[in-house]
Protein backbone atom coordinates (compact mmCIF):
# COMPACT_ATOMS: atom_id res chain seq x y z
CA UNK A 1 0.00 0.00 0.00
CA UNK A 2 1.51 3.63 -0.80
CA UNK A 3 1.18 6.54 0.53
CA UNK A 4 -0.31 8.33 -2.50
CA UNK A 5 -3.90 9.67 -1.99
CA UNK A 6 -6.61 8.25 -4.66
CA UNK A 7 -9.43 10.05 -2.70
CA UNK A 8 -9.26 13.22 -0.64
CA UNK A 9 -11.93 14.41 1.06
CA UNK A 10 -12.34 17.67 3.00
CA UNK A 11 -15.60 19.09 5.50
CA UNK A 12 -17.40 17.60 3.43
CA UNK A 13 -20.97 18.40 3.50
CA UNK A 14 -24.17 17.37 1.55
CA UNK A 15 -27.50 19.18 2.40
CA UNK A 16 -31.08 18.03 1.35
CA UNK A 17 -32.95 21.21 2.40
CA UNK A 18 -32.38 21.63 5.86
CA UNK A 19 -31.62 17.73 6.19
CA UNK A 20 -27.44 17.08 6.90
CA UNK A 21 -26.90 13.85 5.41
CA UNK A 22 -23.44 14.31 5.33
CA UNK A 23 -22.00 16.38 7.94
CA UNK A 24 -18.20 17.37 7.22
CA UNK A 25 -16.69 14.67 6.61
CA UNK A 26 -12.91 14.03 6.38
CA UNK A 27 -10.90 11.24 5.23
CA UNK A 28 -8.30 10.11 2.66
CA UNK A 29 -7.84 6.76 0.73
CA UNK A 30 -4.39 5.53 -0.44
CA UNK A 31 -3.77 4.07 -3.58
CA UNK A 32 -4.11 -0.01 -3.31
CA UNK A 33 -5.82 0.27 -0.17
CA UNK A 34 -8.63 -1.73 0.99
CA UNK A 35 -11.11 0.50 2.60
CA UNK A 36 -14.32 -0.44 4.23
CA UNK A 37 -17.23 2.41 4.72
CA UNK A 38 -19.42 1.10 7.30
CA UNK A 39 -22.72 2.96 8.82
CA UNK A 40 -25.77 1.74 9.92
CA UNK A 41 -28.95 2.13 7.35
CA UNK A 42 -29.62 6.16 7.03
CA UNK A 43 -26.20 7.03 7.97
CA UNK A 44 -25.17 8.85 4.96
CA UNK A 45 -23.07 6.11 3.56
CA UNK A 46 -24.82 6.18 0.24
CA UNK A 47 -24.78 10.04 -0.15
CA UNK A 48 -21.33 10.07 0.34
CA UNK A 49 -20.74 7.59 -1.78
CA UNK A 50 -23.31 8.79 -4.47
CA UNK A 51 -20.83 12.21 -4.21
CA UNK A 52 -17.73 9.97 -4.45
CA UNK A 53 -18.55 8.39 -8.01
CA UNK A 54 -20.09 11.15 -9.18
CA UNK A 55 -23.27 10.95 -9.21
CA UNK A 56 -23.80 14.10 -7.04
CA UNK A 57 -22.24 17.20 -5.93
CA UNK A 58 -21.01 18.16 -2.60
CA UNK A 59 -22.95 21.08 -0.79
CA UNK A 60 -19.50 22.42 0.46
CA UNK A 61 -16.11 20.59 1.17
CA UNK A 62 -13.24 19.68 -1.48
CA UNK A 63 -13.78 16.47 -2.64
CA UNK A 64 -10.83 14.86 -5.18
CA UNK A 65 -11.64 11.42 -6.54
CA UNK A 66 -8.49 10.06 -8.32
CA UNK A 67 -7.16 13.19 -8.65
CA UNK A 68 -10.38 15.27 -9.89
CA UNK A 69 -12.36 17.39 -8.38
CA UNK A 70 -15.94 16.51 -7.64
CA UNK A 71 -17.59 19.77 -7.22
CA UNK A 72 -16.21 20.86 -10.73
CA UNK A 73 -15.90 17.51 -12.90
CA UNK A 74 -18.12 15.02 -11.44
CA UNK A 75 -18.47 13.28 -15.33
CA UNK A 76 -14.56 12.63 -15.32
CA UNK A 77 -14.48 10.80 -12.28
CA UNK A 78 -17.26 7.71 -13.44
CA UNK A 79 -14.56 7.23 -16.59
CA UNK A 80 -11.69 6.59 -13.51
CA UNK A 81 -13.59 4.00 -11.18
CA UNK A 82 -15.09 0.99 -11.11
CA UNK A 83 -18.44 -0.15 -9.22
CA UNK A 84 -20.03 -3.72 -8.27
CA UNK A 85 -22.78 -4.02 -6.16
CA UNK A 86 -24.19 -7.13 -4.61
CA UNK A 87 -27.93 -6.61 -6.04
CA UNK A 88 -26.81 -6.11 -9.81
CA UNK A 89 -24.11 -6.81 -11.87
CA UNK A 90 -23.98 -8.28 -14.91
CA UNK A 91 -27.11 -8.56 -17.08
CA UNK A 92 -28.52 -11.94 -16.37
CA UNK A 93 -29.75 -12.60 -19.97
CA UNK A 94 -26.16 -11.68 -21.95
CA UNK A 95 -23.67 -14.42 -22.53
CA UNK A 96 -20.41 -13.67 -20.21
CA UNK A 97 -18.36 -12.86 -23.56
CA UNK A 98 -21.06 -10.11 -24.02
CA UNK A 99 -21.34 -8.47 -20.87
CA UNK A 100 -17.61 -8.38 -20.99
CA UNK A 101 -17.76 -6.25 -24.19
CA UNK A 102 -20.46 -3.95 -22.98
CA UNK A 103 -18.62 -2.90 -20.44
CA UNK A 104 -15.76 -2.36 -22.22
CA UNK A 105 -17.70 -0.68 -25.14
CA UNK A 106 -19.26 1.75 -22.21
CA UNK A 107 -16.02 2.55 -20.77
CA UNK A 108 -14.88 3.46 -24.25
CA UNK A 109 -12.30 0.57 -24.59
CA UNK A 110 -11.38 -0.33 -28.03
CA UNK A 111 -13.04 -3.96 -29.62
CA UNK A 112 -9.51 -5.15 -30.25
CA UNK A 113 -8.58 -4.61 -26.76
CA UNK A 114 -11.52 -5.81 -25.20
CA UNK A 115 -10.82 -8.97 -27.09
CA UNK A 116 -7.69 -9.41 -26.44
CA UNK A 117 -8.19 -8.50 -22.44
CA UNK A 118 -11.41 -10.82 -22.49
CA UNK A 119 -9.07 -14.01 -23.37
CA UNK A 120 -6.57 -13.41 -20.93
CA UNK A 121 -9.25 -12.65 -18.01
CA UNK A 122 -10.98 -16.15 -18.93
CA UNK A 123 -8.01 -17.54 -18.69
CA UNK A 124 -6.98 -16.13 -15.43
CA UNK A 125 -10.51 -17.37 -13.79
CA UNK A 126 -10.75 -20.67 -15.96
CA UNK A 127 -14.00 -19.42 -17.31
CA UNK A 128 -13.21 -20.04 -20.97
CA UNK A 129 -15.91 -23.30 -21.07
CA UNK A 130 -18.26 -19.96 -20.10
CA UNK A 131 -17.29 -17.57 -22.25
CA UNK A 132 -20.80 -18.39 -24.64
CA UNK A 133 -22.89 -18.82 -20.96
CA UNK A 134 -25.50 -16.82 -20.43
CA UNK A 135 -25.54 -14.99 -17.04
CA UNK A 136 -28.58 -16.39 -15.15
CA UNK A 137 -27.42 -20.19 -16.43
CA UNK A 138 -24.19 -19.84 -14.39
CA UNK A 139 -23.98 -20.83 -10.59
CA UNK A 140 -23.93 -17.31 -7.82
CA UNK A 141 -20.05 -17.77 -6.97
CA UNK A 142 -19.11 -17.44 -10.37
CA UNK A 143 -21.09 -14.85 -11.05
CA UNK A 144 -19.91 -12.61 -7.96
CA UNK A 145 -15.84 -13.23 -9.59
CA UNK A 146 -16.88 -12.20 -13.00
CA UNK A 147 -18.94 -9.39 -12.00
CA UNK A 148 -15.93 -8.26 -10.07
CA UNK A 149 -13.46 -8.92 -12.95
CA UNK A 150 -15.90 -6.86 -15.17
CA UNK A 151 -15.72 -3.82 -12.72
CA UNK A 152 -12.13 -3.88 -12.94
CA UNK A 153 -11.30 -4.45 -16.56
CA UNK A 154 -10.73 -1.07 -17.76
CA UNK A 155 -8.39 -0.90 -14.88
CA UNK A 156 -9.67 2.01 -12.81
CA UNK A 157 -7.92 3.77 -10.10
CA UNK A 158 -10.48 3.08 -8.00
CA UNK A 159 -13.20 0.64 -7.63
CA UNK A 160 -16.76 0.56 -5.32
CA UNK A 161 -17.97 -2.60 -3.64
CA UNK A 162 -21.05 -2.60 -1.69
CA UNK A 163 -21.70 -5.67 -0.25
CA UNK A 164 -19.36 -7.82 -2.35
CA UNK A 165 -19.67 -11.02 -1.11
CA UNK A 166 -23.22 -11.37 0.79
CA UNK A 167 -24.83 -14.50 0.58
CA UNK A 168 -22.09 -16.82 -1.28
CA UNK A 169 -20.41 -19.84 0.35
CA UNK A 170 -17.61 -19.95 2.47
CA UNK A 171 -15.21 -21.09 -0.18
CA UNK A 172 -15.92 -18.77 -2.63
CA UNK A 173 -16.05 -15.97 -0.37
CA UNK A 174 -12.38 -16.56 0.37
CA UNK A 175 -11.41 -16.74 -3.38
CA UNK A 176 -13.40 -13.63 -3.70
CA UNK A 177 -10.69 -11.61 -1.17
CA UNK A 178 -7.98 -13.06 -2.64
CA UNK A 179 -9.47 -11.56 -6.29
CA UNK A 180 -9.48 -8.33 -4.01
CA UNK A 181 -6.25 -8.38 -2.41
CA UNK A 182 -4.57 -9.31 -5.60
CA UNK A 183 -6.46 -6.37 -7.46
CA UNK A 184 -4.93 -4.23 -4.58
CA UNK A 185 -1.63 -4.92 -4.37
CA UNK A 186 -2.05 -4.34 -8.24
CA UNK A 187 -2.84 -0.69 -7.28
CA UNK A 188 -6.10 -0.38 -7.70
CA UNK A 189 -7.56 0.94 -4.51
CA UNK A 190 -10.77 -1.86 -3.27
CA UNK A 191 -13.88 0.71 -1.82
CA UNK A 192 -15.92 -1.79 0.09
CA UNK A 193 -19.10 -0.68 1.73
CA UNK A 194 -20.87 -3.77 3.81
CA UNK A 195 -23.40 -4.12 6.43
CA UNK A 196 -21.74 -7.10 7.42
CA UNK A 197 -18.86 -7.07 9.90
CA UNK A 198 -16.97 -10.36 8.80
CA UNK A 199 -16.53 -8.45 5.55
CA UNK A 200 -14.84 -5.34 7.29
CA UNK A 201 -12.44 -7.38 9.19
CA UNK A 202 -10.96 -7.93 5.92
CA UNK A 203 -10.27 -4.26 4.93
CA UNK A 204 -7.14 -2.66 6.08
CA UNK A 205 -8.85 0.32 7.21
CA UNK A 206 -12.36 0.75 8.43
CA UNK A 207 -14.79 3.92 8.74
CA UNK A 208 -17.65 4.13 10.77
CA UNK A 209 -20.78 6.18 9.75
CA UNK A 210 -23.49 7.45 11.99
CA UNK A 211 -25.91 10.07 11.84
CA UNK A 212 -24.39 11.74 9.16
CA UNK A 213 -20.63 11.88 10.75
CA UNK A 214 -17.36 9.74 11.03
CA UNK A 215 -17.25 8.57 14.13
CA UNK A 216 -14.39 6.42 13.67
CA UNK A 217 -11.48 5.58 11.27
CA UNK A 218 -8.66 3.23 11.82
CA UNK A 219 -7.30 -0.28 11.26
CA UNK A 220 -10.30 -3.01 12.63
CA UNK A 221 -7.32 -4.45 15.35
CA UNK A 222 -6.86 -0.98 16.60
CA UNK A 223 -10.60 -0.03 16.45
CA UNK A 224 -10.82 -3.54 18.64
CA UNK A 225 -8.30 -2.27 20.79
CA UNK A 226 -9.55 1.08 21.61
CA UNK A 227 -12.76 0.21 22.10
CA UNK A 228 -12.12 -2.78 24.14
CA UNK A 229 -14.17 -5.23 22.36
CA UNK A 230 -13.28 -8.61 20.70
CA UNK A 231 -14.93 -8.04 17.07
CA UNK A 232 -16.41 -5.64 14.65
CA UNK A 233 -20.51 -6.70 15.81
CA UNK A 234 -19.42 -4.99 19.25
CA UNK A 235 -17.79 -2.45 17.98
CA UNK A 236 -20.31 -0.86 15.28
CA UNK A 237 -23.45 -1.42 17.91
CA UNK A 238 -21.62 0.31 20.64
CA UNK A 239 -20.74 3.18 18.40
CA UNK A 240 -23.49 3.87 16.58
CA UNK A 241 -26.90 2.36 18.76
CA UNK A 242 -29.23 4.81 18.54
CA UNK A 243 -29.93 6.93 21.75
CA UNK A 244 -33.64 5.15 22.58
CA UNK A 245 -35.97 7.87 22.46
CA UNK A 246 -37.44 8.69 26.10
CA UNK A 247 -40.17 6.46 28.01
CA UNK A 248 -43.72 7.47 26.15
CA UNK B 1 -40.46 -34.37 23.94
CA UNK B 2 -41.44 -35.58 20.39
CA UNK B 3 -40.31 -34.06 17.20
CA UNK B 4 -42.28 -30.94 16.10
CA UNK B 5 -41.28 -30.40 12.68
CA UNK B 6 -39.80 -34.01 10.77
CA UNK B 7 -39.01 -34.66 7.28
CA UNK B 8 -38.51 -37.66 5.59
CA UNK B 9 -36.21 -37.46 2.39
CA UNK B 10 -37.17 -34.62 1.03
CA UNK B 11 -35.66 -34.29 -2.50
CA UNK B 12 -36.68 -31.56 -5.05
CA UNK B 13 -35.69 -30.85 -8.48
CA UNK B 14 -36.50 -27.22 -10.89
CA UNK B 15 -36.05 -28.73 -14.14
CA UNK B 16 -32.91 -30.14 -14.34
CA UNK B 17 -31.47 -28.79 -11.24
CA UNK B 18 -31.33 -30.15 -7.72
CA UNK B 19 -32.39 -27.84 -5.15
CA UNK B 20 -33.22 -30.50 -2.27
CA UNK B 21 -31.44 -34.13 -2.16
CA UNK B 22 -32.80 -36.87 0.58
CA UNK B 23 -33.15 -33.85 3.15
CA UNK B 24 -34.29 -35.35 6.82
CA UNK B 25 -34.12 -33.61 10.13
CA UNK B 26 -36.36 -33.05 13.36
CA UNK B 27 -36.82 -30.21 14.85
CA UNK B 28 -37.91 -30.04 18.65
CA UNK B 29 -40.93 -27.76 20.23
CA UNK B 30 -39.74 -24.41 21.44
CA UNK B 31 -36.57 -24.65 19.34
CA UNK B 32 -34.59 -21.68 17.75
CA UNK B 33 -33.90 -23.51 14.63
CA UNK B 34 -31.12 -22.18 12.22
CA UNK B 35 -30.21 -23.42 8.42
CA UNK B 36 -27.24 -21.92 7.48
CA UNK B 37 -25.60 -22.11 4.17
CA UNK B 38 -24.49 -19.48 0.76
CA UNK B 39 -27.54 -18.62 -1.49
CA UNK B 40 -28.73 -21.65 -4.10
CA UNK B 41 -28.22 -24.08 -1.20
CA UNK B 42 -32.04 -24.57 -1.05
CA UNK B 43 -33.14 -23.22 2.34
CA UNK B 44 -35.89 -20.75 0.92
CA UNK B 45 -37.15 -24.12 -1.46
CA UNK B 46 -37.19 -26.10 2.30
CA UNK B 47 -38.94 -23.47 3.38
CA UNK B 48 -41.86 -23.51 0.87
CA UNK B 49 -42.28 -27.01 1.24
CA UNK B 50 -42.60 -26.82 5.33
CA UNK B 51 -45.30 -23.95 4.84
CA UNK B 52 -47.00 -25.64 2.29
CA UNK B 53 -46.19 -23.59 -0.50
CA UNK B 54 -44.85 -26.29 -2.98
CA UNK B 55 -45.09 -30.56 -2.61
CA UNK B 56 -41.70 -31.77 -2.90
CA UNK B 57 -40.70 -34.36 -5.56
CA UNK B 58 -40.20 -37.32 -2.89
CA UNK B 59 -40.26 -37.70 0.64
CA UNK B 60 -42.87 -36.08 3.28
CA UNK B 61 -42.97 -33.38 5.88
CA UNK B 62 -45.06 -32.87 9.21
CA UNK B 63 -45.35 -30.16 11.51
CA UNK B 64 -47.42 -30.74 14.76
CA UNK B 65 -48.66 -34.30 13.27
CA UNK B 66 -49.85 -32.09 10.45
CA UNK B 67 -48.69 -33.25 6.72
CA UNK B 68 -47.26 -30.33 4.56
CA UNK B 69 -49.40 -32.05 1.73
CA UNK B 70 -52.37 -33.66 2.93
CA UNK B 71 -53.25 -31.40 5.65
CA UNK B 72 -52.24 -28.18 4.60
CA UNK B 73 -55.50 -26.21 5.85
CA UNK B 74 -54.90 -27.01 9.10
CA UNK B 75 -51.44 -26.40 8.69
CA UNK B 76 -51.52 -23.05 7.53
CA UNK B 77 -53.30 -21.57 10.93
CA UNK B 78 -50.01 -22.81 12.74
CA UNK B 79 -47.51 -21.27 10.92
CA UNK B 80 -46.65 -17.39 10.20
CA UNK B 81 -44.27 -16.98 7.20
CA UNK B 82 -41.54 -14.04 6.28
CA UNK B 83 -40.35 -15.04 2.81
CA UNK B 84 -37.28 -13.32 1.89
CA UNK B 85 -38.46 -11.15 -0.40
CA UNK B 86 -40.93 -8.21 1.28
CA UNK B 87 -44.19 -9.45 0.07
CA UNK B 88 -46.50 -7.58 2.07
CA UNK B 89 -49.03 -4.64 0.28
CA UNK B 90 -46.62 -1.92 -0.55
CA UNK B 91 -49.88 0.27 -1.60
CA UNK B 92 -51.69 -0.31 1.81
CA UNK B 93 -50.43 1.38 5.23
CA UNK B 94 -48.82 -0.06 8.28
CA UNK B 95 -51.91 -0.52 9.71
CA UNK B 96 -53.82 -1.84 6.97
CA UNK B 97 -51.48 -4.63 6.19
CA UNK B 98 -51.74 -5.51 10.04
CA UNK B 99 -55.47 -5.64 10.02
CA UNK B 100 -55.56 -7.66 6.72
CA UNK B 101 -53.48 -10.25 8.23
CA UNK B 102 -55.33 -10.30 11.51
CA UNK B 103 -58.71 -10.75 9.58
CA UNK B 104 -57.58 -13.55 7.31
CA UNK B 105 -56.29 -15.86 10.06
CA UNK B 106 -59.99 -14.34 11.98
CA UNK B 107 -58.08 -12.36 14.39
CA UNK B 108 -57.82 -9.14 15.48
CA UNK B 109 -55.03 -6.54 15.99
CA UNK B 110 -55.95 -6.33 19.79
CA UNK B 111 -56.09 -10.12 20.20
CA UNK B 112 -52.71 -10.48 19.89
CA UNK B 113 -50.96 -7.38 20.34
CA UNK B 114 -49.16 -8.52 23.51
CA UNK B 115 -47.06 -10.74 21.16
CA UNK B 116 -45.76 -7.88 18.78
CA UNK B 117 -46.14 -5.14 20.80
CA UNK B 118 -42.28 -4.80 20.99
CA UNK B 119 -41.94 -4.69 17.88
CA UNK B 120 -44.91 -2.88 16.25
CA UNK B 121 -44.44 -0.09 18.42
CA UNK B 122 -41.11 0.89 16.83
CA UNK B 123 -43.51 1.55 13.89
CA UNK B 124 -46.95 2.44 15.42
CA UNK B 125 -45.97 6.25 15.06
CA UNK B 126 -45.88 5.27 10.89
CA UNK B 127 -48.77 3.83 11.06
CA UNK B 128 -50.94 5.74 8.29
CA UNK B 129 -47.37 5.63 5.54
CA UNK B 130 -47.94 3.37 2.85
CA UNK B 131 -45.64 -0.02 3.31
CA UNK B 132 -43.77 0.49 0.24
CA UNK B 133 -42.23 3.82 1.53
CA UNK B 134 -40.96 2.43 4.57
CA UNK B 135 -37.34 2.00 5.03
CA UNK B 136 -35.49 -1.60 4.95
CA UNK B 137 -35.68 -1.63 8.70
CA UNK B 138 -39.03 -0.49 9.05
CA UNK B 139 -40.19 -3.17 6.37
CA UNK B 140 -38.51 -5.95 8.37
CA UNK B 141 -40.41 -5.29 11.58
CA UNK B 142 -43.43 -4.62 9.67
CA UNK B 143 -43.35 -8.35 7.90
CA UNK B 144 -42.18 -9.88 11.30
CA UNK B 145 -45.77 -8.29 13.30
CA UNK B 146 -47.85 -9.36 10.36
CA UNK B 147 -46.20 -12.79 10.49
CA UNK B 148 -47.31 -13.00 14.28
CA UNK B 149 -50.50 -11.18 14.15
CA UNK B 150 -51.97 -14.71 14.14
CA UNK B 151 -50.27 -16.24 16.70
CA UNK B 152 -48.58 -19.22 15.06
CA UNK B 153 -47.19 -22.53 16.94
CA UNK B 154 -44.50 -22.06 14.23
CA UNK B 155 -42.94 -18.51 12.98
CA UNK B 156 -40.53 -19.41 9.57
CA UNK B 157 -38.12 -16.72 8.71
CA UNK B 158 -36.62 -17.20 5.35
CA UNK B 159 -33.44 -14.76 5.68
CA UNK B 160 -34.95 -12.25 7.74
CA UNK B 161 -31.98 -10.21 8.31
CA UNK B 162 -30.39 -9.70 4.56
CA UNK B 163 -29.48 -6.10 3.89
CA UNK B 164 -30.11 -4.91 6.80
CA UNK B 165 -27.54 -3.20 9.26
CA UNK B 166 -25.77 -4.66 12.28
CA UNK B 167 -27.53 -2.67 14.96
CA UNK B 168 -30.73 -3.78 13.79
CA UNK B 169 -29.85 -6.89 13.19
CA UNK B 170 -28.61 -7.43 16.59
CA UNK B 171 -32.36 -6.37 17.91
CA UNK B 172 -34.20 -8.24 15.59
CA UNK B 173 -32.24 -11.69 16.99
CA UNK B 174 -33.08 -10.12 20.58
CA UNK B 175 -37.28 -10.16 19.14
CA UNK B 176 -36.24 -13.51 18.08
CA UNK B 177 -35.21 -15.12 21.65
CA UNK B 178 -38.18 -13.08 23.58
CA UNK B 179 -40.75 -14.75 20.90
CA UNK B 180 -39.21 -18.40 21.74
CA UNK B 181 -39.20 -17.58 25.53
CA UNK B 182 -43.02 -16.78 25.02
CA UNK B 183 -43.61 -20.48 23.23
CA UNK B 184 -43.23 -19.96 19.38
CA UNK B 185 -40.95 -22.57 18.01
CA UNK B 186 -38.77 -20.74 15.30
CA UNK B 187 -36.69 -22.00 12.03
CA UNK B 188 -34.78 -18.83 10.78
CA UNK B 189 -31.90 -19.26 7.49
CA UNK B 190 -29.39 -16.95 7.47
CA UNK B 191 -26.17 -16.91 4.91
CA UNK B 192 -24.07 -15.32 7.47
CA UNK B 193 -22.51 -17.71 10.07
CA UNK B 194 -22.02 -15.19 12.91
CA UNK B 195 -25.32 -15.75 13.22
CA UNK B 196 -25.51 -19.09 13.86
CA UNK B 197 -24.17 -18.66 17.37
CA UNK B 198 -27.40 -17.20 18.39
CA UNK B 199 -29.71 -20.12 17.23
CA UNK B 200 -30.15 -22.97 19.65
CA UNK B 201 -29.12 -25.71 16.58
CA UNK B 202 -28.42 -25.73 13.57
CA UNK B 203 -27.88 -27.03 10.17
CA UNK B 204 -25.32 -26.26 8.05
CA UNK B 205 -26.76 -26.73 4.76
CA UNK B 206 -25.10 -26.71 0.78
CA UNK B 207 -26.29 -27.87 -2.44
CA UNK B 208 -29.08 -28.99 -1.28
CA UNK B 209 -27.91 -31.32 0.82
CA UNK B 210 -27.79 -30.75 4.95
CA UNK B 211 -23.78 -31.41 5.50
CA UNK B 212 -24.37 -31.05 9.88
CA UNK B 213 -27.07 -30.52 12.60
CA UNK B 214 -26.16 -29.63 15.80
CA UNK B 215 -25.79 -26.94 18.80
CA UNK B 216 -23.37 -24.50 17.39
CA UNK B 217 -20.98 -25.76 20.28
CA UNK B 218 -20.42 -28.94 19.30
CA UNK B 219 -20.37 -27.98 15.22
CA UNK B 220 -17.73 -26.19 16.51
CA UNK B 221 -15.86 -28.77 18.27
CA UNK B 222 -16.17 -31.20 14.80
CA UNK B 223 -13.59 -29.66 13.79
CA UNK B 224 -10.82 -31.91 15.59
CA UNK B 225 -7.37 -30.40 13.91
CA UNK B 226 -5.31 -27.74 15.69
CA UNK B 227 -6.23 -24.17 14.08
CA UNK B 228 -3.79 -21.30 13.96
CA UNK B 229 -4.32 -17.55 13.19
CA UNK B 230 -1.48 -16.26 11.44
CA UNK B 231 -1.30 -12.39 10.95
CA UNK B 232 0.73 -9.56 9.43
CA UNK B 233 0.54 -6.21 8.01
CA UNK B 234 0.53 -7.65 4.62
CA UNK B 235 -2.32 -10.23 4.76
CA UNK B 236 -2.21 -11.04 1.06
CA UNK B 237 1.62 -11.48 0.82
CA UNK B 238 1.48 -13.41 4.15
CA UNK B 239 -1.62 -15.91 1.99
CA UNK B 240 0.82 -16.42 -0.94
CA UNK B 241 3.84 -17.58 0.98
CA UNK B 242 1.82 -19.53 3.59
CA UNK B 243 0.41 -21.76 0.59
CA UNK B 244 3.66 -21.95 -0.63
CA UNK B 245 4.87 -23.69 2.85
CA UNK B 246 5.14 -27.41 2.52
CA UNK B 247 4.03 -28.31 6.32
CA UNK B 248 0.59 -26.22 5.86
CA UNK B 249 -2.52 -28.51 5.29
CA UNK B 250 -4.81 -25.31 4.91
CA UNK B 251 -4.48 -21.74 4.62
CA UNK B 252 -7.79 -19.17 4.73
CA UNK B 253 -8.32 -15.87 5.12
CA UNK B 254 -10.24 -15.17 7.90
CA UNK B 255 -10.86 -10.98 7.60
CA UNK B 256 -7.30 -9.74 9.52
CA UNK B 257 -5.79 -13.23 9.56
CA UNK B 258 -4.99 -16.16 8.03
CA UNK B 259 -6.31 -19.83 9.65
CA UNK B 260 -4.01 -22.12 8.62
CA UNK B 261 -3.78 -25.97 9.85
CA UNK B 262 -0.66 -27.97 9.44
CA UNK B 263 0.69 -31.42 8.58
CA UNK B 264 0.71 -33.94 11.52
CA UNK B 265 4.64 -33.21 11.99
CA UNK B 266 4.61 -29.58 11.56
CA UNK B 267 4.83 -27.12 14.11
CA UNK B 268 4.44 -23.34 14.21
CA UNK B 269 8.37 -23.13 14.43
CA UNK B 270 8.58 -24.58 11.21
CA UNK B 271 5.72 -21.92 9.74
CA UNK B 272 8.04 -19.14 11.61
CA UNK B 273 11.14 -20.43 9.69
CA UNK B 274 10.03 -21.20 6.84
CA UNK B 275 8.13 -17.33 6.57
CA UNK B 276 11.30 -15.95 8.03
CA UNK B 277 13.59 -17.59 5.17
CA UNK B 278 10.99 -15.88 2.83
CA UNK B 279 11.71 -12.96 3.91
CA UNK B 280 8.67 -11.87 5.70
CA UNK B 281 9.50 -11.10 9.16
CA UNK B 282 7.12 -10.60 12.20
CA UNK B 283 4.52 -12.74 11.58
CA UNK B 284 2.76 -13.46 14.68
CA UNK B 285 0.82 -16.72 14.91
CA UNK B 286 -1.79 -18.16 17.66
CA UNK B 287 -3.35 -20.79 18.39
CA UNK B 288 -7.17 -20.49 18.26
CA UNK B 289 -10.86 -22.10 18.44
CA UNK B 290 -12.30 -22.97 15.34
CA UNK B 291 -15.83 -21.04 14.47
CA UNK B 292 -18.40 -22.32 13.06
CA UNK B 293 -17.35 -20.81 9.45
CA UNK B 294 -13.94 -22.72 9.62
CA UNK B 295 -16.60 -26.76 10.38
CA UNK B 296 -18.45 -25.19 7.57
CA UNK B 297 -15.48 -24.92 4.99
CA UNK B 298 -13.22 -28.30 6.49
CA UNK B 299 -16.74 -30.22 5.81
CA UNK B 300 -17.70 -28.46 2.60
CA UNK B 301 -14.04 -30.04 1.11
CA UNK B 302 -14.72 -33.78 2.13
Amino acid sequence: MSTEKVIEVREMVKRFGSFVANDHLSFDVYRGEVFGFLGANGAGKTTAIKILCGLSRPSSGSVMVAGIDASRSPEEIKKKIGYMSQKFSLYEDLTVAENIELYGGIYGMRMKEIRDRTDKLLERLDFTHYRNTIIADMPLGLKQKLAFSVAVFHDPEIVFLDEPTSGVDPITRRQFWEMIYETAAGGITVFVTTHYMDEAEYCNRITIMNEGKIVALDTPARLKEEYGVTNMEELFVMITRPKKPSAV
Amino acid sequence: MGSFIETKNITHHFGSTIALDDVSFTIGENELFGFIGPDGGGKTTLFRILTTLIIPDKGSAAIMGYDTVKEFRELRKEIGYMPGRFSLYQDLTVEENLKFYATIFGSTIEENYYLIKDIYSQIEPFRKRLAGRLSGGMKQKLALSCALIHKPSLLILDEPTTGVDAVSRAEFWEMLHRLRDEGITIVVSTPYMDEALRCDRIALIQNGHILDINTPENIRKRFTRRLYAASHPDKYKLLLALRDISCISSAFPFGESVHITLTDEASCDDVMNSLCANGIMGTVINDIEPGVEDTFLELMQK
